[in-house]
């Protein structure tokens, strides 16, 4: 028997590599080069929510009534707010309750919305009905004055901000999670597990679901943005976190009274909100880019 | 065409009575005893009674929806507890206000927005086309409540040119238009863009320079020109959330509009003006949306027939 002895063209040996889904996403990310820098920004904003307090020296309550509305100096390097304390040190305390925030509205907001999305997409008929009508009923109101509304039944608290930005996030999400399954639902892997007879419940979760996290995964970031967004806003109305814990939007808005005399009350929590949202859209403008380049 | 037109609004309807239902619920859904909430702890009990009674609060709850929908069909929406005006009354002056700032900012938006998404589009993967991006993503991340601030600090308390606050000269819409208009400038920026670099990929654009025709007359007259009516649309669909979008503006600025109103109205316990801002808001919103669907279904013909 003659033996084959053709050697393979480097796009064959290519093709039969395995495939490294891993190693291939983070080559076509490190591409993006204002994605990466985003999410090298947003690790270190991580590191200083959880350890941030502990390595300031500074309490973010102590009042100094010797350093009233002070500017930028080597003992304080973004300034001194009305009571005297340290603007650095309540925005370093901020970061933590800021993000908690948003990604605790957004964790709440997806796992419902995927729920919704993912049954509706899935089943179709009544459920679907259901779930498509709610999310009409709830994109009538913009964001903003969802989560203004809720707030104003529920009453102000970062609790309340938490629910009234979840409930805002949840159609969002079971919208594209729908429009996910439905395609999914229709791929040869989900026939195939049909067919040698898997429960609907199992090909649900073990072959649709997984197929729609790309979309989640984008969907999760431009969120988080937004919440930052939404909450600061609400705090600013003064329907957010009380007026003595240090929160960005609430501390925006007592610098809002010193203008005049203390501008750097404004500019640093207002310039901490936007890089971190700015940085937040990046990311996600980057992971859609290299996760699903059909919607670029 | 007409067809088109009756399935779009009769597909409203249902959502319009869903609306008005959950706005009903307002009130209800309040933890507590609203009465009681409105009228203020030390209150007496008389006092919270006539406020039930005023509220309409102890008649059964169907009977209670069918009087506030045969309010809202015949003009009388309650009254505002903080001024003893009827709710008309409270909102009717601030429309004006909140219409002027939400045109005035649309205007620029839009007509900025497409310039520098015309321009990235052109220059797509130059320093032009990344220079634009950056403005367009930084303006759909700025909080609008900073850079009103920022521009407050920067022109009218630093420079003077632009009073701080307040509908006292024409002048005065200057900074809460831009500050308003400043995400739909970057959500219109980007659609432009994209939009353009699609049509700029079609055959009659090719067909179009093989002629000979000059850049800007292939650019304006072939490729913006398909991408006009989805960019219009696009507008179209953002009049609803920048109305909205007035409540931290005019918070901001201290403008006496609706935004602000509903802020107000909140703090003081106002329902009922609540209840009929968050109706107008939603309505106005629905509204835009049906008329945008059904112009856009006119001018494009493939909409209508799906």
């Amino acid at each position: 028997m003659e033996e084959n002895t053709r050697q393979m063209t480097p796009e064959e040996e290519k093709f039969l590599q395995p495939r490294k889904p891993v190693r291939s996403f983070l080559k076509k990310f490190h591409k993006r080069k204002t994605a990466v820098v985003s999410f090298w920004f947003i690790v270190i904003l991580a590191l200083v929510a959880v350890f941030g307090p502990i390595v300031i020296h500074y309490d973010p309550n102590a009042a100094d009534y010797t350093a009233l509305l002070q500017g930028p100096s080597a003992r304080h390097i973004w300034g001194t707010d009305e009571f005297g304390r340290d603007v650095f040190a309540r925005l370093v305390a901020g970061t933590r309750l800021s993000l908690s925030v948003a990604l605790g509205s957004v964790a709440i907001g997806a796992a419902l919305g995927i729920i919704l999305g993912l049954l509706a997409g899935f089943y179709g008929g009544v459920i679907d009905a259901i779930v498509m009508r709610g999310s009409d009923i709830l994109f009538a109101f913009p964001d903003i004055l969802l989560a203004i509304a809720i707030v104003a039944i529920l009453g102000p608290g970062v609790i309340n901000v938490v629910i009234a930005v979840a409930v805002f996030t949840v159609p969002s999400f079971a919208r594209i999670i729908r429009s996910a399954t439905l395609e999914v639902k229709e791929a040869p892997y989900v026939e195939v597990a049909r067919s040698i007879g898997c429960t609907g419940r199992r090909i649900l979760w073990r072959h649709v679901f997984p197929g729609t996290v790309q979309s989640m995964i984008v969907n999760f970031t431009m969120r988080i943005g937004t919440a930052i967004l939404a909450s600061s806003s609400l705090s600013f109305l003064g329907f957010g976190a009380n007026v003595t814990e240090p929160d960005w939007g609430t501390m925006l808005s007592q610098g809002r009274n010193y203008l005049n005399t203390a501008p750097h009350m404004v500019f640093c929590p207002g310039a901490l909100i936007f890089f971190t949202v700015l940085a937040f859209n990046l990311l996600g403008d980057g992971l859609r880019d290299t996760l699903d380049p059909k919607i670029q | 065409m007409a067809r088109y037109v009756l399935r779009r609004i009769l597909s409203t309807i249902p959502l319009l009575i869903a609306i008005t239902f959950l706005i009903f619920m307002f009130i209800h859904l309040i933890p507590g005893d609203p009465a009681r909430l409105i009228a203020g702890m030390d209150a007496t009990k008389e006092e919270v009674e006539t406020i039930r009674e005023n509220l309409g609060l102890n008649k059964p709850l169907l009977v209670q929806y069918g009087e506030y929908m045969k309010g809202l069909f015949t003009g009388d929406l309650g009254n505002s507890v903080r001024n003893n005006a009827t709710v008309w009354d409270t909102i009717r002056p601030c429309f004006k206000p909140t219409i002027i700032l939400t045109i005035t900012s649309m205007i620029w938006a839009t007509i900025l927005g497409v310039f520098l998404g015309i321009i990235a589009a052109v220059r797509r993967g130059k320093p032009l086309d990344y220079i634009t991006m950056v403005i367009a993503i930084s303006g759909i991340s700025i909080p609008g409540f900073w850079l009103g601030l920022e521009l407050i600090q920067v022109f009218s308390v630093n420079l003077r040119i632009f009073p701080t606050a307040g509908l006292s000269t024409a002048k005065s819409y200057v900074l809460p238009s831009i500050t308003m208009g400043c995400g739909i400038m970057a959500i219109l920026a980007r659609f432009t863009r994209s939009s353009m670099l699609e049509n700029m990929k079609e055959d009659y654009v090719r067909t179009a320079r093989a002629k000979g025709l000059s850049e800007p007359a292939v650019i304006l007259k072939y490729a913006f020109r398909n991408s006009l009516i989805e960019v219009v649309t696009v507008a179209a669909l953002q009049i609803g959330g920048l109305l909205s979008g007035s409540v931290m503006t005019e918070t901001v600025f201290s403008i006496p509009g609706l935004g602000r109103l509903l802020v107000d109205s909140i703090n003081y316990r106002d329902y009922k003006v609540v209840q009929a801002l968050l109706l107008f808001f939603a309505l106005e919103y629905i509204i835009i949306n049906l008329i945008t669907d059904i112009v856009y279904g006119f001018l494009n013909p493939k909409i209508r027939y799906n």
